[in-house]
């Protein structure tokens, strides 16, 4: 397959990205609004083209533990769910992040707390960049705010997971997963033989063969020892957060007032942006792609000259907590949220942005 | 050139696959596009709505406050939507079960009878294009070359029998304009 252009909701790119990655395998189990992955995946087959493995779990909790054991292997494995799925899946993950396997994993987030809604909701920023499951790990987290995007975090966040043997995640919502947009898919891509996972995974349990025994686990009872992990990954995610930020900067050299925002809200931010600038007030848009690592020093630079900062999260304000300890309250931080799958329109964003003008 | 608009009606009026034909469309002129559903419980009887956007720039919102132009298919949708035209912008719709009809002066109105002519017709299925040919009409955003063309390319292959039902529908709906 070549490369494409199409029109597709984001969670479909995402399916088609996966098949065209070379992925090995998507282990999940459905739910709103991120159905779209699997249902898409069953469609295309690939296990008749690519050999790609796709299998609808029982639970959620066996998913995320196919993904730990196939991540084990070396393989390009995926798994997908929304907000209360994920939940069930934080054990899996921590474990996945200890044991540093390479795998790929999707929120598409919906309105909570509990079962919740099935609306849009950014409400799983803690639980992505703040743990979600026990212990001192990080996701390497990426926050897409168009179906392009979707498509390119799903390559990006395999080739980032396996550079660094960290698991990846792309935190989307329930608009960019159900919004069509025009697509450029890339061309595909063969799945790696055994050979070349061997290779690039000298870690991996792939059958003994010549070689010392590789062990795949998060378990250590010696402290000592436990803390000697700690300290290596530690250091890993040191050198992740120096070399992985992302973001993307509008019209910041020159705002008096910034908009921080990622995913979809980025989107309704970027509106607000032009209408306030039509109407004469300076506002600049600064979206954090990666979410961790997190874009301090981005905000920092572009709150430099700010008056105000208003951070807009369809939460009761979690992101913001790190933009206040990225211009350490040098400047005054705001928020505007809506929460339980509520969507704010531009216009009430904009008004809570003229709301800070002294 | 950029085209704001939300078609809003029942749960299975079409209302979605509609605007995904319009986004179709755009794309085959190299326009930007969104389509962005309510995928709510709403769709399950209740109105579904969708907000379509065609642009020759990038999109920033997919989400928007008002509208260029509002496609309503039933009162509910009316009731909701005739406030969010934009001054000087269209509003179109299908009389059918509309027992308060539009009031605003600062926009233009246009009523379709498309239900009516899917009685005469004897096909309910051709709902949705008569009124996208009605707006075509009122709003010639993209041709109706690109709509064949997109239909084409979103009906599975064995539907193909179905493409001239639907382009005789569409120049149909493009004669029941009424302002």
């Amino acid at each position: 397959m070549e490369s494409e252009i199409r029109l597709m909701k984001g969670n479909e790119a995402l399916a088609h990205a996966m098949i065209r990655y070379g992925a090995d395998g998507y282990f999940g189990y459905p739910i709103t609004p991120q159905s779209e992955v699997l249902e898409t995946l069953e469609a295309e087959m690939p296990w008749e083209t690519t050999g790609m493995v796709v299998l609808q779990a029982e639970s959620e909790v066996a998913a995320i533990n196919m993904v730990y054991a196939g991540a084990g292997c070396g393989k390009a494995v995926c798994t997908s769910s929304s907000s209360p799925g994920m939940s069930l899946m934080q054990e899996g993950v921590s474990y996945i992040a200890a044991a540093e396997l390479p795998a790929l994993l999707i929120n598409c987030m919906r309105g909570g707390p509990g079962l919740g809604t099935i609306q849009p909701s950014q409400a799983d920023y803690f639980q992505t960049t703040k743990g979600g499951g026990h212990g001192d790990y990080h996701l390497i987290a990426l926050a897409p705010s168009s179906v392009q995007e979707m498509c390119d975090f799903v390559a990006l966040g395999w080739d980032l997971a396996f550079k660094y043997r960290n698991p990846a995640i792309i935190l989307a919502d329930g608009i960019v997963g159900q919004m069509m947009e025009k697509v450029v898919l890339p061309e595909q891509r063969s799945r790696r033989t055994q050979e070349e996972v061997r290779k690039q995974c000298p870690w991996a349990v792939t059958g003994k063969k010549n070689r010392k025994r590789n062990v795949i686990t998060s378990l250590e009872l010696e402290a000592p020892a436990m803390e000697k992990i700690n300290n290596h990954l530690q250091a890993k995610y040191k050198e992740i957060e120096a070399n992985e930020v992302r973001y993307e900067a509008l019209n910041t050299e020159d705002c008096d007032y910034l908009l921080v925002a990622f995913g979809s809200m980025a989107r309704i931010c970027e509106k607000v942006m032009e209408l306030a600038r039509k109407q004469g007030l300076k506002a600049g848009l600064l979206r954090p792609i990666t979410l961790w690592p997190f874009p301090a020093a981005a905000i920092a630079e572009a709150a430099k000259k700010a008056k105000g900062i208003l951070v807009v999260e369809l939460s009761a304000g979690q992101m913001i907590e790190d933009v206040k300890l990225a211009v350490n309250c040098n400047v005054e931080v705001r928020h505007y949220g809506r929460l339980g799958g509520v969507v704010p329109n531009p216009d009430e964003v904009l008004d809570a942005l003229k709301g800070m003008i002294k | 050139m950029k085209d704001e608009i939300i078609i809003a009606g029942f749960g299975g009026q079409g209302v979605l696959s509609m605007g995904k034909i319009l986004a179709y469309s755009g794309l085959m002129e190299n326009k930007e596009v969104t389509w962005l559903p309510s995928y709510g419980p709403e769709q399950r009887g209740g109105t579904a709505n969708v907000t379509v956007i065609l642009s020759d720039e990038r999109i920033s919102s997919p989400i928007l406050d008002s509208y260029d132009v509002a496609v309503v298919l039933n009162q509910q949708s009316l009731d909701k939507f005739e406030p969010k035209v934009k001054p000087g912008g269209v509003l179109i719709y299908d009389s059918y079960g509309i027992n308060r009809i539009p009031t605003r002066t600062d926009i233009t109105v246009y009523r379709v009878d498309a239900m009516d002519a899917t009685f005469e017709m004897q096909n309910t299925k051709a709902f949705n294009m008569l009124v996208l040919g009605a707006l075509l009409k009122v709003r010639p955003m993209v041709t109706v070359e690109s709509v064949l063309k997109g239909l084409k390319k979103t009906l599975p292959e064995r539907h193909h029998n179905l493409l001239p039902m639907n382009e005789e529908a569409l120049r149909r709906g493009m004669e029941l304009v009424n302002s």
